[in-house]
Formats: C-alpha cells, structure tokens, sequence
C-alpha cells in the first residue's frame, strides 16, 4: 500500500456555532422523536438532527399523514396534520442528553415553540442544560399549532416573531435558529424580524399549507379523521422548488445576511446542492426519511463527496450561494440571447409528443411529414421556449442550441429606459406582433382523424364507413 | 428425460400450460400503465386490425377507470380480453411502441387490455345493450370471433339476432383452436357469456347448417345471412399412410387438448409437419404433454416458415428441433404410424425442389399434419350466386363484407382465408353496419 490517497473533500461545517460532521440534519418531525431514532440516525451517518418541536406535549388524533402519487410514484408530495411532541419534556430531555453523550461531535438541535416568555425562558434554559448545541424555533407549523396563536401564527407576524426571538436571546447561550414558514408572500419580511431579534440563523421552509386531496367516495379530504379533515403541511419533492426561491430571496437580500439551513423536497445529494448553491450551509430532510429510512444518508454524502471531488470543492463553503449572482430579475435577462430546438434524427423514437406539446401548448414550431414519425422543426417560428425537449422521453434527443451569435446583449430594463419597449396596446414593437401564427379556422378538424382513433373515427364518420351496398 | 413429464391431472396440465400472458394485479397494471407515453396518433393504435385506442384505454386504467377502460376497449373490438391474450402482440400493437426504439421493453399492452376487460366481466357491469328494436333480422352462421362480433354490432344496431354453431361452444378456435398457455377455456367462456348478456343474441349450439334446405328456411325467415363459418378440416396431404392410427389434422389435435387437456395422450416422438404458426402450437403442446422428442419438419428453410419468430423461439424454449428442407412422402408403419419417410429438398430461385434419391425414413410414433386447413367450398357452393376466389375465399365487398349474393355478408377466415382473432373481430363490426346500411336502404 501507498500512502498515495485522494484527498476526499471536507463535509464537516459549523453553522452559526453549531458543528456537524456533514451538512445533513434530520428536520424537526416525527424521524426525530426520541432518543432512539435519533441515535440510528447518527449511527446511520446523519451529521445532525432537529428534535421533534417540544413545548406543552399535545394529544394528537389518528390518521396523519396524507400523500400525492404521480401515477406509479408515491409520495410525490406528503402532508400531515401531526401537531408538535406529544411526549413529556422530561422525556426529551433526557433523551437529549444522553444521545449528545453518545455523539458528542454530531449537532442536536432543540426544536422548540410555547406561548409566553416565561415559557420561553424555562424550555430554553432546560434544552441548554440537557445539552443541545442549538435551538430552532418552530414559527412555520401550517395546522393546529397556529389555532393556538403558535406556529405559523407567528411566523406571519413579523413584530410577533422578533419579540419571541429577543426573549430567546435573553436566556440563550447556544446559537439559535428561526424556522420560517412558506404561508406568506414574502419570506424575507419575517427573516429580517428574525435578524432584528438577534437570531443566530434562520431555516426554510417549513410546510405549506395544503390539502393533498380529496377522496371521491367520502367527499373528505385526506387524511380522513373520522369523516372529516383538515388543511395540513405540504412537503416531499413537490415543494423543492417553492424551498429553492425562498431559499433564494433569502440569500440574496441584502438585510438578511444570517447562514441558512435548506428545507424542502431534499432526498437525494442533487436536492442538497440546489439548495447549497443558493445559499443554504446546512441542509435538513424529513419526507425522505419517513418514506425510504435513514438508510438514503449514504447516497446523499456519497453523491455530495463525490460532486466536490468532480468541482474541485474542498469544503462546502466553496459552494455555498454559488449559483446565487446568476439569479437575477427577469427584468435582467438578456433577450438577444436565442436557442432552437434541435431534434437529433437518430435518437427519435418518434412518439410525437414535442409536435402535440408545440402544437397544442406552445408556438406551432413543429410539423409532421408523410412517411417518418420523427417530426421537423420549423425553425422560423421556434421561439426556444424548451416545451419539446421538456416532454420527450428521450434523453438528449432535442437539444435547445444557441442561435445567436453571443455578440449582442439587450435587457428589458434597457430597452424600457431606451424607450424602445412596447407601451400601447398595439405597439408595433409587440414581441409577437412578427411571429406567425395560424389562423384560428384552421384548427377545426385538423387533427381529429389522429386524436379520434378506433371506434370514435367510426361513430364521426371520419374513417371508412360502408357507403356502398 | 423430456423437458416436461406427461401430465396425469388437471393440476399438472395446468403447470404444463402456464399462461404465458397470466393476468395482471392492480399493482402491476398501474406500473405498467405508468410507463406509457401517450403517443400523439399512437403507431400502436395503427398497428391494431381491430384500431382500439390503446393510449386512452391505458391512461384509463392509470387513473383509476378501469371500467371506462373496458369499455374503450370494447367499443373497438367485442373480443377484448381475448385478443389481450392471444394476439401476437409482438407484431401488432406491441411491436409498434416506440419503446422498442429505444431498447426499452414496450408497454404490455395485451396484459393491460385483458386486465381492464376481465376485470369488468368479473364484476358483470352493463357497458352496453342491444339498440331500440328495427324489426330486422339476421342470421349469422358460426359462433367464432366474427360471428358473435357481428351479432354484438347487430343488436346494438337495433336487429334480432340468431347464431347457429355447430358445435356445442362458443367463440369459435379461440375455444377450440387457440394454444392453451395463451388463454384458458374458462375466461374464453367468461367473455362469451358477458357478451351475451349484454347484447342478448340467441344462441343455437349443435346446430349445424349443411344444406340448402336449412339455408333455404334461413333466407326466407331472414333479412340478411352473416357467414362466420371460417375454415374446415386440416387439408389431407395425399400421401400414402395418411389413415394411419396417430397421423392427425393438427387442428384436430389442438381442439381435442383444449376439450380433454391431459387426457389427451401425445406420442414419445412427434413430427409436426408445416411451418406456420399452428405447427409451432402444435410442436409445443406435444413436447408440453411430455413427448421425448418433438420434431418440426418443414419442406423449406427456417427463414421461409410462415411463422412469427416469436412463435418459433417459443417452440424451441420447449425442447422442439427444426428439421428443414425436407418433404413428407410417407406415413410410415403397420398400422400405427411407425416414421415419415421424407425427400431432402432445396430452394432455387424461390422454387422448391426435391433432391433425387436423398429419401429418409425418421421413425416417430405420433405425426400431426399442421399444413393449412380446407376451405369450405361444398357449403358455400349451396349458396346461390354466392362467389369464392381461386383460393376458396369468398368475395365480399371490401368495406361491406357483402357477397355476391346480396343477402349474405360475410367476415373472417372464412373471407380473409385465415387469420388472427382481431382480424375477425374487426372485419365482422365493417360488416355489420355494412348489414345495417344495406337493410336501410
């Protein structure tokens, strides 16, 4: 053996003062509900957990949980109505202190959420004392919790939020994290309040309010508690990038400037990049864990060792908000630049989605020719909006490719102070006031003898029908 | 030791025969629907005789709606559970899906069809019904894939309808005729039974119609005449030893395994004749009823059997060898069949020729003849004016299905001169509104 070994990178962080041997973190939910699932989570690899919300346990009713299945995918998006610990402090407590006796370097991050600021005191003081590195404060909870003036409650009312968060910081000794909720329009209102209150760092999203669905026998929606339900908190994948622009916003306000813990529809090291590159320095999962076990921790740290190697990255910092300058208004964009889709012939299997897709829900950019069923694109009228190389089945079969020359760069902004964008209603400067598009006639019986197939051709007699006889 | 040993119950026959399309659970039908890609003017719909519109019955099925599944299906083509199972899908609809362009297993569209179908003649639900009364009537002859395909279009055109069948089931070869690993008797029924109690056709077993006296009454009593009669006995070869004991018709053979399964009794050494799909059949039955040695002979090569490949490749799965260019020129034995005496041919410019003096004796005990069946040209020439083709089709209008005796229609093998279950299913529909608009003139 050598001593020659790559140098695998370092995953390691210290969060506003909170270290953990990797950036993952079990949010606060039910995979962090004792001392037991935390420790096999840690045993498992997770670098850091967020206890399951303590305060004044609550009694909680049976049916929970409610899930989105796209088609054969299940859990696609998940909620529940599952209110905070309904344990004992006493319990956690101790539980907490002998998980941070096993583990010692890994995070244990106390969630917490109670009414008044003697309530307050005493849990925080308590959490300090059983040996939490940190707290989270739960103002995001969507369902129950903000009945009782708790939960997003708070977290809607900024003034609300930062009174709390300043009689935290009044007894606090270990770094202290505000979780924020998605159920408001704009998210960095609150993360200021946070800032103002004196908060360590902040953590988003919490879930979204939601109902997952609605069951068509009972007429009530999921899950069903005795006939009846209620709105819960929307999260799994679905909800990523709802969790990637708050996440964003928050990064990129100038006010803000507290580090980050990334939450929302992270189950794989891809979701966790996102969220890095946008600015989260820690990253925290639940859904993932509750439908595939803690066992996912070593496909997300294989695969994020594996992406800083590639980069070249030595420590996550290298890429924390690294994506964030290339975020910019709409306003910002460059609308010289231009691509064209770009179907490669030999790799079309020819299911005709992109011509559907274009012709139905885009720019008409695609037609049919007799004798193939690889369709063509009319370059002319492709306004590269990456519709068909969105929906075919295809990996890099339609590639959107740059048109324009690279030269030229023209933004909406200039063009509104060049006074050359369009004002009136019929401006001749429209942006599709050049572009071709079919007259509406033409779309009656187009392609009815291709969407009506079989018996239905037959009944519309649109196919060969006995004439004669 | 054979691949399969004999089967001596019906628990073995049924190990024996396992369905190669067995029948899908709610799981794996929402997988498979699942995968699916709705393709804009589906090839697989295209590649479908009977046209179903595969893509929409899939993303039925996908949502929840396997009823309106079945009856996408249903509305395309009567023998939908059928068809699922014993189409060769992998010419047809399934042999079409792109995915086969990108090396990706198509979508099981037969295993999907079936699922809908039998789950809604499971349940009994009414899809449809025979059409308001028009006081017409009609007689359809032969209760196969296009005669009871016309009689369900019939009655929901509004006509009464009479199936005289010959023999005592119905469904025709899907019952009698079809390999048993590719449908089971029982659902064939099934489907046969849910048909009827929808549409509500009379049905007449054991009744043959063989003379003009019979047609006579039928043509009187009714307004048009549906032929389904399809096709008749395996063709005799003309060879010397063709009567002896264990030398059968394969058709013959294949009716009786799907009536009495293991009671058949099958040689230790089989020689199929023929190069089509049905030697392939009976080529696999035989080595599934544990026949030691089953022999495929064909007159040509390998290449130029008629038979699917996939038919082929299934018979070799099962023990079968291939014995090509050769021609049967006796029947060998005393009595029983003891060998086939053949002649080594070869292929010149497309023609066959024998080889002088390269005669064989290859010893068997059980030679089934799988060489095309006979046309039904005695019954048909009772027919007045009624017109077949120098193949013993009949010659029917290719929208109408209308002979040239204006009163009969017809469908099926019996017009197409041999073909699968969908082609039936979807020739008898055309002939049926062909019916309607000749009787409404």
């Amino acid at each position: 053996m050598t001593d020659k070994k790559i140098k695998m990178p370092d995953l390691s962080i210290n969060f506003a003062g909170i270290k953990s041997p990797n950036p993952f973190w079990l949010a606060s939910a039910p995979p962090t509900n004792s001392g037991y699932q935390i420790m096999k989570a840690f045993d498992a690899g997770w670098g850091g957990a967020v206890w399951k919300t303590l305060g004044v346990p609550v009694v909680n009713v049976s049916s929970r949980y409610g899930g989105v299945n796209y088609r054969d995918k299940r859990l696609v998006g998940f909620n529940n109505i599952e209110l905070i610990s309904d344990r004992p402090l006493a319990d956690n407590l101790r539980e907490i202190e002998e998980v941070k006796k096993r583990f010692p370097n890994h995070a244990v991050i106390a969630s917490l959420m109670v009414q008044t600021r003697q309530e307050w005191h005493d849990i925080v003081r308590q959490s300090q004392d059983a040996g939490a590195d940190g707290f989270e404060l739960n103002f995001g909870c969507p369902h129950g919790m903000c009945e009782r003036g708790m939960g997003s409650a708070v977290g809607q009312e900024p003034k609300v939020l930062q009174m709390i968060v300043e009689w935290v910081m009044e007894v606090a000794t270990k770094p202290v994290i505000v979780k924020l909720t998605p159920n408001i329009s704009d998210i960095t209102e609150p993360a200021m309040a946070a800032r103002r209150g004196g908060a360590d760092a902040i953590s988003l999203i919490n879930t979204i309010q939601s109902i997952v669905g609605v069951d068509l026998d009972k007429f009530a929606p999921y899950p069903i508690v005795d006939g009846k339900g209620t709105n819960g908190g929307y999260c799994g994948p679905a909800v990523k990038p709802i969790a990637l622009n708050m996440v964003k916003n928050c990064a990129q306000h100038p006010d803000v400037r507290l580090p980050i813990s990334g939450i929302g529809g992270i189950e794989n090291w891809r979701d966790a990049v996102e969220h890095i590159l946008l600015g989260a320095s820690s990253v925290q999962v639940c859904t993932a864990a509750m439908h595939f076990g803690f066992g996912i921790i070593r496909e997300m740290t294989s695969g994020l060792e594996q992406y800083m190697v590639d980069k070249g990255f030595n420590t996550i910092y290298d890429f924390v908000g690294k994506a964030l300058p290339n975020v910019l208004h709409w306003e910002d964009l460059n609308m010289k630049y231009k691509v064209t889709a770009n179907i490669h012939e030999d790799k079309c299997i020819g299911c005709q989605l992109c011509y559907t897709a274009c012709e139905d829900g885009a720019h008409q950019a695609i037609k049919l020719n007799a004798g193939t069923r690889v369709p063509e694109i009319i370059e002319e009228n492709c306004v590269g909006c990456n519709l068909c190389s969105l929906v075919c089945p295809v990996e890099d079969c339609i590639t959107m490719d740059r048109t324009d020359d690279g030269t030229e760069h023209l933004t909406w902004k200039q063009r509104t102070e060049a006074g050359t964008a369009p004002t009136e209603f019929n401006d001749e400067r429209a942006g599709g006031r050049h572009h071709w598009v079919p007259e509406p006639a033409a779309a009656l019986g187009k392609e009815r003898h291709k969407t009506l197939p079989g018996k239905a051709r037959i009944l519309n007699g649109e196919t060969e029908v006995p004439a004669t006889a | 030791m054979a691949e399969y040993s004999t089967p001596t119950t019906e628990q073995e026959f049924q190990l024996n025969f396992a369905q190669l399309k067995p029948h899908m659970n709610r799981t794996e039908a929402l997988y498979e629907s699942s995968r699916c890609l709705f393709c804009f003017d589906a090839p697989c719909i295209k590649a479908c005789p009977s046209g179903i519109d595969i893509p929409q019955f899939i993303r039925q099925i996908n949502s929840g709606n396997d009823t309106g599944a079945a009856r996408t299906i249903y509305e395309a083509n009567y023998f939908g559970n059928a068809c699922g199972k014993v189409c060769p899908t992998e010419v047809l609809c399934e042999g079409a899906c792109v995915y086969n362009l990108q090396d990706v297993k198509p979508i099981e569209i037969g295993r999907l069809q079936s699922y809908a179908t039998t789950k809604v003649i499971e349940s009994g639900k009414k899809l449809f019904g025979p059409g308001a009364p028009n006081g017409k009537s009609v007689a359809v002859i032969g209760a196969g894939p296009s005669g009871i395909s016309a009689a369900c279009e019939l009655r929901a055109l509004g006509y009464e309808v009479d199936v005289f069948e010959a023999k005592a089931q119905p469904s025709g070869l899907t019952v009698y005729g079809v390999a048993p690993y590719k449908i089971t008797n029982e659902e064939t029924l099934a489907e046969m039974a849910y048909l009827q109690a929808q549409f509500g056709y009379n049905v007449h077993f054991n009744s043959p119609i063989n003379s003009r006296e019979e047609l006579a009454e039928l043509e009187s009593k009714y307004d048009a005449i549906f032929l389904g009669i399809g096709l008749g006995k395996t063709n005799d070869l003309g060879l010397p030893g063709e009567d002896k004991i264990n030398c059968t018709g394969a058709v013959e053979f294949i009716a009786e395994l799907r009536q009495h399964h293991h009671q058949v009794a099958v040689g230790q050494k089989v020689i199929v004749l023929g190069g089509g799909n049905t030697a392939m059949d009976a080529a696999s039955e035989s080595a599934r009823l544990g026949a030691e040695n089953v022999v495929l002979a064909y007159r040509r090569g390998k290449e130029e059997m008629g038979a699917y490949d996939f038919e082929y490749d299934l018979a070799k799965g099962v023990g079968v060898k291939g014995l090509f260019n050769v021609a049967p020129v006796e029947i060998m034995g005393n009595g029983y069949v003891a060998g086939v005496k053949f002649i080594r041919t070869e292929t010149k410019e497309g023609k066959v020729s024998e080889i002088a003096g390269s005669e064989f004796v290859e010893p068997c005990d059980m030679v089934i003849k799988a060489t095309g069946q006979a046309k039904q040209t005695n019954f048909l020439s009772l027919i007045p004016g009624l017109k077949v083709d120098g193949k013993g089709r009949i010659v029917a209008d290719a929208h109408t299905g209308q002979t040239t005796n204006p009163q009969y229609f017809a469908s099926g093998d019996a017009w197409n001169g041999g073909a699968e279950v969908v082609n039936a299913a979807a020739e008898a529909k055309l002939t049926a509104r062909g019916i309607h608009a000749y009787l409404s003139k």
